[in-house]
């Protein structure tokens, strides 16, 4: 049971899940059984932060990270000599309760190194989510990863007892997974993740015709693609990530820049820091997919295969097709709101919602969240005088839309002034 | 000048928006509670609440605006800062006195600066929902002390409520001294005057402690340092998004030795 020796195995543990990005939590509405402990609230919590500023929703732990595979990426791969451990079905079960009744966690995060072979694994794994479910009476959030190669019936089993399962595809080309993860085949993720959908999709059928049939991972599946291990393209990562939202349905997918734990395996880049700026423009990417209407290859084709790391790529999007701007505020439809850069969801309900009222002008829309900086040259509105795309050519906004990280250094400053972008703004 | 005194409840500033319109006159400034001192040279008028004209006003809101409206008036009273009684004002004025729905004209001033506070009130008590922390008494019971800025906790209680059913449970305000508290039936308003909590880290006095909470304190603050990805550390986003006001609360942060 719990005890001061858990502490060890929490240190490692932990250490060995942190890598996995995914915190989400949202998705799941399910109210609390009488009797029983938890709910899971659709919007998801934040119950810390870490140092790194990432949000603590969960207890993001693995079951053991011992590891029969040898993944190149990974830090728990059998070759590595670290300290290894496992915690017990019982364990974690005993440990989410007691850290979920301190109100520490929003539920439940669990995934493991492969132990003697996947089916083995994954029945541990669906063990821990059976015993809070059934013995602690527990409706909480709880997250299972799906081990690559798990039988069909045990991925059944998952996700009857789990609110979101995961396959981590890891690699986005299947030529590059097998150097990197020669254990592993694009068949081998794949096919759980077929099964998944199918399952889910099957029970959202049967719960159309009685209302008691049961969940299956209701808050759907997501996965996560390591960025910048291989020399894969911005524009054959979204391209994947858009064939997993519309054919797999997934909820999620998550980008995460390399970090070189393996330093010595020359199959791998050598990196200084982790590509954090590209993975934060493929985040940006994602969102334009999921919530703004774009495709992927509005964002990255063949001539433009990576997104521009020094702009957001909904700006990039926009200086590559000046003839759609400007928009007029007070008369465009919503989705083409939504295309203009510096302008969000948000600001684009509050737009909707205050134009019935009066004709918006520049002030109305600071007001409401429109980042003017950007948006102003893109748009028309009530007297507002600056000078559109059009009329200032892409090439010079782009660089006022950098100006602004330009500044810094003495020198970037003195040449700015004399430059003819200045100029052309008065 | 004119100056009204109310008694700082919801319904008390309700009364006090009926009580202007029926005496056609609009107070210059509003003091809320029994404590705050009044203006040199002014006649101050004391607002007797009533809760049929409370509900007048509330109903009169509910026809021009929205039910919703309303309830986000409510959420906006509780931000409990010094001018917030007088912003309510403003803004139920607004949709009063108007024939169209003004609940969404972001053109006025006042509904842009009521719409701001109130998402920060729900930030608030978004926030408090994640970083309230539990501490296991020995009778089993659960209790979290907290001082948020706003006056949050009433909004956070149907959440813990649903969630911890099945445990008995305090929550605590340092800040304004009052609390919550659930018996497994029923939510109640409770003043501790003798609590046995250190002000400093909202810690209950360890004998009252069950005798595996600073067990679990510990495997919690050992989670929290296993889980940060070194080569990633961002301080500035860190403290943007857990703002050092709520540190000493959290046992992660540190008040116990590993
Ligand atoms: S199977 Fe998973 S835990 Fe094992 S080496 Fe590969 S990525 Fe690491």
């Amino acid at each position: 049971m719990i005890s001061e020796t858990s502490l060890e195995k929490l240190e490692i543990l932990a250490g060995a899940a942190k890598y996995d990005v995914s915190c989400a939590s949202s998705g799941t509405q399910r109210s609390n059984t009488k009797g029983g402990i938890g709910n899971a609230s659709a919007w998801g919590i934040c119950h810390s932060f870490a140092e790194d500023g990432r949000c603590i929703s969960l207890l993001k732990i693995m079951l053991s990270n011992f590891c029969i595979y040898d993944c190149a990426y990974c830090i728990n791969r059998k070759s590595n000599d670290i300290p290894r451990t496992s915690f017990t079905p019982e364990e974690i079960a005993n440990l989410t309760i007691e850290f979920y009744r301190r109100n520490y966690i929003e539920g439940l995060f669990l995934s493991s190194g492969v132990l003697r072979n996947p089916d083995y694994t994954m029945e541990r794994m669906v063990t821990v989510a059976k015993l809070l479910r059934t013995e602690h009476k527990y409706n909480g959030y709880i997250h299972l990863k799906a081990i690559p190669g798990a039988s069909e019936q045990l991925i059944a089993d998952a996700g009857r007892w789990a609110d979101r399962l995961s396959v981590n595809i890891e690699i986005p080309t299947e030529n590059n997974l097998k150097i990197l993860a020669p254990d592993k085949d694009f068949k081998s993720v794949l096919e759980p993740m077929k099964i998944i959908s199918n399952n889910i999709t099957e029970s959202k059928e049967e719960r159309k015709k009685h209302r008691g049939a049961p969940l299956f991972s209701p808050s759907g599946q997501s996965t996560q693609l390591i960025i910048g291990a291989t020399n894969d393209t911005d524009h054959t990562i979204l391209k994947l990530s858009s064939a997993l939202y519309s054919k797999r349905d997934l909820k999620r997918v998550y980008y995460s820049g390399y970090i070189p734990v393996n330093s010595y395996d020359s199959r791998l880049p050598a990196l200084n820091t982790p590509p954090l700026r590209r993975e934060h423009r493929l985040y940006q990417a994602d969102w334009l997919l999921r919530f703004y209407g774009f495709k992927a290859n509005e964002i990255v084709n063949a001539e433009n295969p990576n997104l521009d790391l020094e702009l957001d790529p909904k700006v990039t999007w926009a200086l590559r097709n000046p003839h759609l701007f400007p928009v007029d505020i007070n008369k465009a439809d919503p989705l083409m709101l939504l295309r203009i850069p510096g302008i969000g969801t948000h600001s684009v309900q509050l737009i909707l919602l205050a134009r019935k009222h009066t004709r918006l002008n520049s002030s109305h829309l600071q007001k409401m969240g429109v980042l003017m900086k950007r948006a102003r040259f893109f748009i028309t509105c009530n007297e507002l005088r600056s000078q559109n795309v059009q009329e200032l050519k892409p090439e010079i906004v782009r660089q006022l839309l950098l100006e602004k990280k330009a500044i810094g250094t003495d020198g970037a400053v003195q040449l700015k002034l004399f430059n003819p972008v200045m100029l052309a703004l008065r | 000048m004119n100056v009204f005194a109310y008694d700082n409840t919801f319904e008390g500033l309700l009364t006090l928006v009926f009580e202007s319109y029926q005496r056609k006159h609009f107070p210059d400034e509003i003091l809320s509670g029994e404590g705050s001192q009044p203006v040199l040279f002014a006649s101050t008028n004391t607002i007797e609440t009533d809760e049929r004209k409370a509900e007048r006003v509330w109903n009169g809101i509910v026809k021009h605006s929205s039910e919703e409206n309303a309830h986000r008036i409510y959420r906006v009273f509780l931000a409990d800062m010094p001018d917030t009684p007088m912003l309510v004002l403003k803004y139920i004025r607004l949709i009063i006195d108007s024939n169209k729905n003004e609940e969404t004209n972001f053109s006025e001033p006042v509904v842009v600066e009521f719409n701001k506070l109130h998402q920060k009130v729900c930030k608030e008590a978004h926030r408090i929902n994640g970083f309230v922390r539990f501490q296991k008494t020995v009778e089993g019971s659960y209790y979290a002390s907290f001082a948020p800025i706003y006056d949050v906790l009433p909004l956070c209680i149907p959440h813990f409520r649903d969630r911890f059913a099945d445990q008995q449970w305090i929550i605590y305000d340092l800040k304004r001294n009052y609390g919550f508290w659930y018996d497994l039936k029923n939510v109640s308003r409770v003043v501790f005057d003798d609590l046995k909590v250190n002000p400093q880290n909202g810690q209950l006095h360890s004998s009252l402690l069950a005798d595996d909470e600073k067990l679990f304190q510990q495997l919690w603050r050992q989670y929290y340092h296993s889980i940060c990805i070194q080569e990633r550390k961002n301080d500035k986003v860190h403290r943007q998004l857990l703002p050092q006001r709520f540190w000493k609360y959290l046992p992660e942060k540190g008040f116990l030795s590993l």
